[in-house]
């Protein structure tokens, strides 16, 4: 068998012979591999935005909005508060597929601390919304049942609060204002970042659910809220847990058979795995249709190892003459084809690297470069080199050495 | 044993559908340490002789034997074992590849039978002292003269220590001067080491310098005689 190291020297050397030929061939390659690692790097990027936002909603998450009411004739779709807490209650005392459920009751208001304020989303809960919203606390304590149940003027910050109010002080056991009544900061929250619909999730303030019915937003829907928030207990439960709130709000709320519900259900969880997956068909796709450059780098490999083969004939020959056997004339011309396209891919990993940098600098999307994205681009130029390349060399070890010798 | 056994050998080429029978029931046999010159005109058989000789090509019918095995059987890949084994080419030529050294294009033959890196080399620096290139190793074709490039082939087909050196015109691309230089090569390479060299020429004061003479005329041996007197210099 012929000597690896010297056919990977000689076909370097046929290589050099011929420079701008061989780069011109090796940017098929550079531009496919690079096309692939880039492609790959925006769509993993999207998707895993898409599912740290969905980590960031909290798992497993059903959210309950009021629906449309008919009150004299008058329709209206979610305005009117028609949940209430009891709801809440009665959901998390009695649908088997649900874990935690949290009531949301929310209103914009000034926060005061010390000569500082800041104008934010004031949310009514329960002690289950860090459980609902996978959301642990950086520091403090939670707010506790009887909290709830007595409203007591505590609340837990998020922590663009923390950099609003307190700067560098510790907001633990310090007292803000809301809506000129004091308020004890008993925990603060982790960093969660955007939301999948790009607000601030970290700008709020959670107070007991109570607290805020009574003492913050008034009266005029006493034991009213919002939205309701579910976790279900796991994600096989969801659906479980969607059918059982719906059967149980519509006897609550002694909605008769065929009559219209007055909330509506939403399962987010599955609205974001089905971006999730969009997503990542999408990433796929990009990928597919960039590795289409990449075969086309390689019909440019065997288009280029063909004129070689030619204009080599008599170099074939005198191989032959002196003993090369069918398979070393073919290891040479695909150990040449690999060459080229080896030289091209790992060319084309720097070029899709940094196309992927610049794509999130100058876009400002998020790209992922991942090891395996990078093996499969390197992986698939030398597939394409070897297949590219064998039907010039299997063409090469065919020709007659006679013929080949005589050859001008 | 002969070293060379050719028996009622004939081979047709097909041109469309003529049929040519370029060498027409040949029989000859060469023994070791033999040094023939083959003459004729062109078109008369020689090449494709020396094709055959050569294990290049295949008797259509008869049989070649070389050192007592009949190669007409042989695959592809048998046949080139033995040109690497036993036969070096010369051609008219060179045949040297352009863009590697001498000693990279002495080393070509070794490269295909698993010759270790340090003994090719080795090997070929001792074959083109042999041919009297010292010192131009690493020479490349075009930074050679043309009796300079044909003492490397000669030096590759040494280099395998081949016991049989087939020339094909091997001063025809030669002044009459080089040309001398290369012949007395080849005869001492036959006297001393008793090498076996068949070589194609249209010139009789080349032939001179062999043993025995073989003439083709349209495709058949027409005269075969030893020449004592006047081929030896």
């Amino acid at each position: 068998m012929l000597n690896i190291l010297s056919t990977v020297k000689i076909s370097l050397r046929a290589l050099k012979a011929n420079k701008m030929r061989s780069a011109l061939t090796m940017l098929g390659i550079i531009i496919g591999v690079g096309a692939v690692i880039a492609m790959l790097a925006v769509g993993s990027g999207a998707s895993e935005r898409i599912s740290q936002q969905i980590a960031s909603m909290g798992s497993n998450l059903i959210m309950i909005l009021p629906g449309a009411t008919t009150a004299g004739g008058i329709r209206t779709g979610g305005a009117q508060p028609t949940l209430s807490l009891m709801d809440a209650e009665a959901i998390k005392r009695e649908s088997s597929a649900v874990s935690d459920v949290a009531p949301d009751l929310s209103s914009i208001e000034q926060v005061v601390y010390g000569n500082l304020n800041w104008s934010t989303a004031i949310r009514g809960t329960t002690q289950d919304i860090l459980r609902v919203r996978d959301w642990p606390l950086a520091s403090g304590r939670p707010f506790t049942e009887q909290d709830v149940k007595s409203a007591t003027k505590v609340c837990l910050i998020g922590q663009t609060i923390v950099e609003n109010l307190f700067g560098n002080t510790d907001p633990i056991g310090k007292i803000i204002r809301i809506k000129k009544i004091p308020f004890t900061v008993i925990g603060v929250l982790e960093r969660k970042g955007q939301s999948p619909i790009g607000q601030d999730q970290d700008d709020v303030i959670y107070v007991p659910v109570t607290t805020a019915q009574k003492k913050l937003f008034g009266a005029h829907f006493s034991g009213m809220v919002r939205i309701i928030m579910v976790k279900a207990k796991s994600i096989d439960d969801l659906q479980r847990a969607e059918d059982q709130i719906k059967e149980l709000l519509r006897q609550r709320h002694r909605i008769r058979p065929g009559r219209e519900d007055d909330f509506t259900v939403r399962n987010l969880t599955q609205i974001m795995q089905t971006a999730e997956q969009s997503s990542r068909v999408m990433a796929i796709l990009l990928g597919a249709i960039a590795s289409v450059s990449l075969v086309v780098g390689g019909i440019g490999i065997m288009n280029i190892m063909l004129v070689s083969v030619t204009e080599r004939t008599r170099e074939i020959g005198i191989r032959m003459a002196v003993g090369a056997k069918t398979w070393d004339i073919r290891l040479q011309f695909i150990i040449e084809a690999l060459t080229l396209s080896l030289i091209g891919g790992i060319a084309g990993i720097v070029v899709g690297i940094s196309a992927s940098k610049v794509l999130s600098m100058l876009a400002g999307w998020s790209t992922i470069v991942s090891p395996f994205s990078v093996l499969l681009a390197f992986g698939f130029s030398g597939l394409v080199g070897i297949f590219f390349g064998f039907y010039p060399a299997y063409k090469a070890s065919l020709l007659n050495p006679i013929e080949a010798l005589r050859y001008e | 044993m002969r070293l060379i056994e050719v028996r009622e050998v004939t081979k047709v080429y097909r041109m469309g559908n003529i049929e040519v029978n370029a060498i027409n029931d040949i029989s000859v046999a060469i023994d070791r340490g033999e040094f023939v010159a083959i003459m004729g005109p062109s078109g008369s058989g020689k090449s494709t002789f020396m094709n055959i000789i050569g294990c290049l090509d295949k008797p259509t019918s008869g049989q070649y034997l070389l050192e007592g095995v009949d190669v007409g059987n042989l695959s592809r890949d048998e046949l080139a074992k033995i040109r690497n084994k036993k036969i070096g080419f010369v051609f008219q030529g060179f045949n040297l590849l352009t863009r590697t050294s001498a000693i990279e294009n002495v080393e070509l033959p070794m490269l295909y039978n698993g010759v270790p890196a340090r003994e090719r080399e080795q090997r070929a620096i001792d074959a083109l002292k042999i041919v009297g290139l010292e010192g131009r190793e690493h020479h490349h074709p075009s930074q050679l003269s043309g009796g300079q490039q044909q003492r490397v082939a000669i030096a590759r087909a040494l280099v395998n220590n081949a016991s049989l050196i087939l020339a094909d015109e091997p001063t025809g691309n030669l002044d009459s001067k080089t040309a001398n230089e290369i012949m007395d090569l080849f005869v001492r390479l036959n006297r001393e080491s008793n090498i076996t060299i068949i070589l194609i020429t249209h010139e009789s004061d080349i032939a001179a310098h062999c043993k025995r003479m073989i003439r083709f005329l349209d495709g058949k041996i027409i005269n075969d005689e030893l020449c004592l007197t006047s081929c030896q210099p």
